[in-house]
Parts: C-alpha cells; structure tokens; sequence
C-alpha cells in the first residue's frame, strides 16, 4: 500500500503482449499512469492503439504481461473480486429476456442486495438516466441511445466507484451523443465517480475531462497527458470557445506526433 | 370479361358442368341405385349458380358464405350418392366433384382476402381456412376412393376409417395409455432431463466435453431405432424396453443442442458477468441458460416427434398385447387397414398436440428472440 490514498488506477511501465500465430503483438508498452479520485480522464487515439486494452487491463478482463497496475490500492483481480469498478461496454450488452429495471437488477441480484434495496436503486438509477418509468420495458422496445443508458444505470446501481466506459457512445449518431455527453458530465458531478473513457472522438474527449491521455499503436502507449484547463461547469457551449479549441489543438498534435513515423 | 377471368375457378367450373352435361350419366348403366332426376339438377344448379355468383361484385363475406355453402351441399349430395353404387362413378361424377372443388378454392380465396377488423374474426379465419382445405384433402379422398372403387386394402375411404375410430375408442384409448403416457412421456422426460445434466457436466468438465461430444454429435446423427430389438431383449416386451428406446432418442438431441446453446452468449455478455465476479453458477442461471433456451426447445421439439417415432417402433419389436405400435403391426396383418389408419390418425392428433404444447411453452420462454418478437 505505497499508493496515495487519492489513486484510484495507478501503472507502472505496464507491457502486454499478445501472442498470435502471426508474432507477438505489442498492444500496451511502457504505460506509466496514475488516475486520481474523482478525475475523468480520458483515453483517445487511433485502432489499435491499446486504450480499450488497457480498460480491459483495469477491469481485470485481460491480464498485464509486464509492469505492474493496481486498482484501489489491489491487484486488479482483486479489485474486480471486490467488485470496485462498474464498466459500460460499446454496446448496451443489455439481455433481451429481462426489462430495464431487471436488467439494473442483474448486478444487484449477483451481489446480493436485498430486494427492498434494490428496488430503491433501480428506482434512483433510471431516475439518474431520465429513464424513470421505462423500467418495465424491454430492451428491444427501446431506441439505441435509451439502452445505452440503460446500461450506463446498471453500471451505477452498484457501490462501485470507479465507472469504465469503453467508447460508449461510439455506434450513437451525433445529435444523441451531445445530449448524452452533457447528461453524463451531470451525473458525474453528482455521483462523485471516477470515470475512465475510452474514445476516438476529439470532441468528446476534450467536452468531458478533466484529463486526456493520447496514445498511439504498435506498440500501443502514451504519448501525451494533457490536463484540461476547462471548469467543471460545462455547457455545451463551451465548445466554440477558444480555450475548447485549443486543448482539442493540442490533443490532435499529440494524435498526429504518435503516427509521424508512418507515411 | 375482367370479372369472369378473375374469377377463373368459376368459369373452370362452368365449363366442367357443361362438359359434365354432355357426358351423363354420373354413374355407370349397370349401377344399383343411380342418382335420382332432382339430385343431378339439384347439383348442376348449385355448382353453375354460385360459379355465376363469383362474377358478382357482392360483399366479400357474403360471396364467401354463398360459395361455401354451395361447395359444399354439391359435394355432399354427390358423396351420398356412391352409396351402393361403389366403384361405379363415371368421368361427369368426377367432373363434377372437381367443379366443386374449384368453388371452394375460389371461396378459401376470397376468404383469405378479407382482413377482419376484430380480433376473434383474425382467428376465426385463421381456423377456418386450414379447416376447409384439410376437409377437401379428406372429400377427394372419399370421392376417390369410393367412386373408382379403389381396393379397401390399398387405400381405406375416410369415412370408414372415422368409422372404425368411433367404434374403437376403448382399443385406441388403452393404446394410447400404454404407448404414450407410459413409454413416450416416461422416455421423453427422463431422456431430455438427462441429456441437459449431461451437457452441463460436459460444460464444467473438460474430458466429458472433449470426449463425449464428438460422439454424441456423431450418434445423433445415426438411425438409433435399429437399437429396438436390443432393448427389447434387455428391459422385457413391457412398455420399458421402449422407453428405454425414447430416452436414448432423444438424450443425444439434447445433449448437442444444449452444449451448443451454453456457448450462445456473446463474449460481451460474458465479460460483463466477469466484471461482477459472477461466479459459475450465477453465470449459469441469469446468463447461458436464458440465452440457451431457443437451442434447448429446438431440441425438446424435435425429441417430441423422435419419443412418437421410437416408441411406436419400438412395439413393432415385441409388446404385450396392447400399444399402438403393436395394433398397427398386428391389423395391417389382419388386413384390417382401417384400424391401422385409425392408429395412425390417433397418432398424428397427439403428435400435434404435444408438438404445440412444446411450441407454446418455447413462445413464452424466448419472447425475447428476435425470431418471436413480433408474434
């Protein structure tokens, strides 16, 4: 425990490499990081450039080969085991036999909350989402944007504090995806989570953090950590004004420094 | 012009009757009881009024009664008359039959255009129109049959095969108890139930999957009913040695679908249980086996056919005195053919049934799938 309290993920010159019949591939190389208690930080570069991977390292859904990583001051496996992060996949991953709020419940029901307590955070949850009284509808009833929400109040029912969002919003057309960019900088300031996301979108990426890790491919590492100078108050707005602009500049340098040895 | 050609199975019976005019009699000189004077116009006016009526522009459920009710008093007059006159129908009988015929086409036609606004009409229809042409298949039968005098032993007419259903209810029913509640219910229940436990062990322990699997998908594919006589020999003649056919009938069906069905859920949906350290269990309940469900009631539909094919074949074998594997193998030998077709029709009735029963439980279960939805 030589962490700061105040480190939620904390990496250490992190390496993995898959091994394919084609080579080894070299996804993550090098990552040294340390995500903060309530930060939002987030993860922006081209295919291939290791930040889903490194998500998926967090959440202990693919182990590290070199380097070390903790989460919550545990091994990730540990972390996992104790149930401390809630993560947003690319798509809803909802399951099409339970309704909304049974779909909320999931979580709940393999943790073992009780029954009155659940109720309660389902109801909180579709509350935080603006989804309060489709609990009883099917998923497939809902639009695409609606069931990612969905999937981003189950990820919240729980007492997990660190959210992991892997490009969630990335299959939505623009117009749903500002609105939920702006409902999820809310949420965020009311739930006092940490949030780790993913995403290939300069915009988005500058619009919702408070910092923003570029990275590059083969092999997939860290080429930049820009802090955002942006205030915690954000309309959509915000994004004509210069000081947007220029962070997301900055961001797109970075992007193009990391492929400057290709063509 | 435009109204007869849309019509055209009016004007096809039109001309059947005008043909069929020309060749009279119906039956052949030397018939016992030729058709009477008024029976023959009585059918000619039927059959030429409503093809007549099918040119008209009159309300679709109208027209559709209209065509029915005439369809079907013309083919039952001509039925009742073969009466003592077996084998002795001539071309204009079967002309007329299949003027007749053609009317109802025509009325099954208009009947599938009328889109009902209530939701018991919808079923209604949806009743009746299979209704009508499963009871053709059945008129023509008997039009064959009897009216060219085709051998009993070929091909039994439907009537008497009814006939012969009605008068041996208590035989069919003690069928029925020893073949089906007994053998196919017992085998059924304990081969699929069997068959899931094994797939999941197969599921938790690598040597069961990797080594029992590729045979079980290689014996699902082999025609188990030869194994019949063994079984036989090993359980008794009683009704266990073909449960004991059922259960290995369907075991294997299961065992494959099931396996198939636990690796259904998608690799997100997976990881998604792992992010909640979910362990096998939990995983298990709220994850693969709902998402398994459509591949493991594919294979409880198809059992329900192969438990009915097993168990009937299986009596063929060697049974006690009753079963209906049994009745049939024994009747055809006495060549009673109608009490065979009798066995078999009781055999397709209960078919259906534990089919749909199946089918209606798979349509509650997998609401969820996209190939339900709508329904």
């Amino acid at each position: 425990m030589n962490n700061a309290p105040s480190s939620v993920v904390s990496a250490k010159k992190l390496g993995l490499t898959f091994e394919t019949s084609d080579g080894p591939v070299h996804a993550l190389s090098n990552v040294d990081l340390t995500v903060n208690k309530g930060d939002f930080v987030s993860f922006i570069g081209p295919s291939g450039c290791g930040k889903t991977t490194f998500l998926r390292v967090i959440a202990d859904l693919e182990k590290a080969t070199a380097g070390e990583i903790t989460v919550n001051g545990m091994t990730p496996e540990e972390a996992r085991k104790s149930r401390s992060y809630g993560y947003v996949f690319q798509a809803p991953a909802l399951y099409p036999w339970r309704t909304i709020e049974k779909n909320i419940a999931l979580p709940l029901e393999i943790m073992g909350y009780s029954a009155a307590d659940r109720k309660a955070r389902i109801e909180r949850t579709l509350d935080l989402v603006n989804l309060a009284g489709f609990g009883k509808k099917y998923p497939w009833q809902l639009s695409g944007g609606m069931q990612q929400r969905a999937s981003i109040a189950r990820a919240l029912a729980f007492d997990a504090d660190l959210l992991l969002m892997d490009e969630p919003f990335g299959a939505l057309d623009e117009i749903v995806r500002d609105h939920l960019n702006e409902q999820l900088l809310k949420l965020w300031a009311r739930t006092q989570k940490t949030i780790c996301f993913v995403t290939h979108s300069i915009p988005e990426a500058v619009y919702l953090s408070t910092r923003i890790v570029v990275m590059s491919p083969r092999p997939g590492r860290v080429t930049d950590v820009i802090e955002s100078t942006l205030p915690k108050e954000r309309p959509l707005e915000i994004r004509e004004t210069p000081e947007f602009l220029e962070i997301a500049h900055r961001v797109r340098e970075g992007l193009r420094a990391g492929h400057s040895y290709e063509e | 012009m435009k109204r007869v050609l849309h019509s055209w199975q009016g004007a096809v019976a039109l001309v059947l009757c005008l043909v069929a005019l020309t060749s009279l009699p119906l039956m052949a000189e030397d018939a016992p009881s030729p058709f009477g004077t008024g029976a023959i116009v009585m059918v000619f006016l039927l059959v030429a009024g409503a093809a007549l009526v099918s040119f008209t522009k009159l309300s679709q459920p109208l027209l559709a009664t209209i065509l029915f009710v005439a369809a079907h008093l013309a083919v039952w007059l001509l039925l009742a008359g073969i009466t003592g006159n077996e084998g002795k129908a001539t071309l204009a009988f079967f002309l007329l039959v299949a003027a007749c015929w053609l009317l109802a086409w025509r009325c099954v036609t208009v009947l599938s255009h009328i889109s009902p606004k209530s939701g018991a009409g919808d079923t209604f229809l949806r009743l009746l129109i299979p209704a009508i042409f499963g009871a053709w298949i059945l008129i023509l039968w008997e039009a064959a049959t009897r009216g060219a005098g085709i051998p009993f032993i070929i091909l039994p007419p439907p009537s008497s095969i009814g006939a012969r259903l009605v008068s041996s209810v208590p035989i069919l029913w003690a069928d029925v108890q020893q073949t089906i509640f007994k053998a196919v219910l017992f085998g059924y229940v304990v081969g699929c139930a069997s068959g899931f436990v094994v797939a999941i062990l197969a599921d938790r322990i690598a040597f069961l999957r990797r080594g029992l699997l590729p045979i079980g998908n290689m014996v699902s594919a082999l025609p188990i009913i030869g194994v019949a006589p063994i079984m036989v020999m090993w359980f008794g003649f009683d009704w266990q040695s073909k449960a004991a056919v059922v259960i290995i009938m369907t075991f294997f069906p299961m065992l494959v679908n099931t396996v198939a069905g636990l690796g259904a859920s998608g690799a997100m949906e997976r990881d998604l249980m792992r992010s909640y350290a979910s362990d096998y269990w939990q995983t298990l309940i709220k994850l693969r086996l709902p998402a398994a469900m459509p591949f493991i009631f594919n294979a409880l539909k198809i059992n329900s056919t192969l438990a009915l094919i097993g168990a009937i074949v299986a009596e063929f074998f060697g049974t006690p005195i009753v079963g209906m594997g049994f009745r049939i193998s024994t009747e055809i030998g006495r060549m009673n053919v109608d009490m065979v077709w009798a066995e078999i029709a009781v055999a397709a009735l209960i078919g259906s049934v534990f089919y749909g029963v199946v089918a209606l439980g798979e349509r509650a279960t997998t609401f969820w799938h996209p190939s339900n939805r709508g329904g």
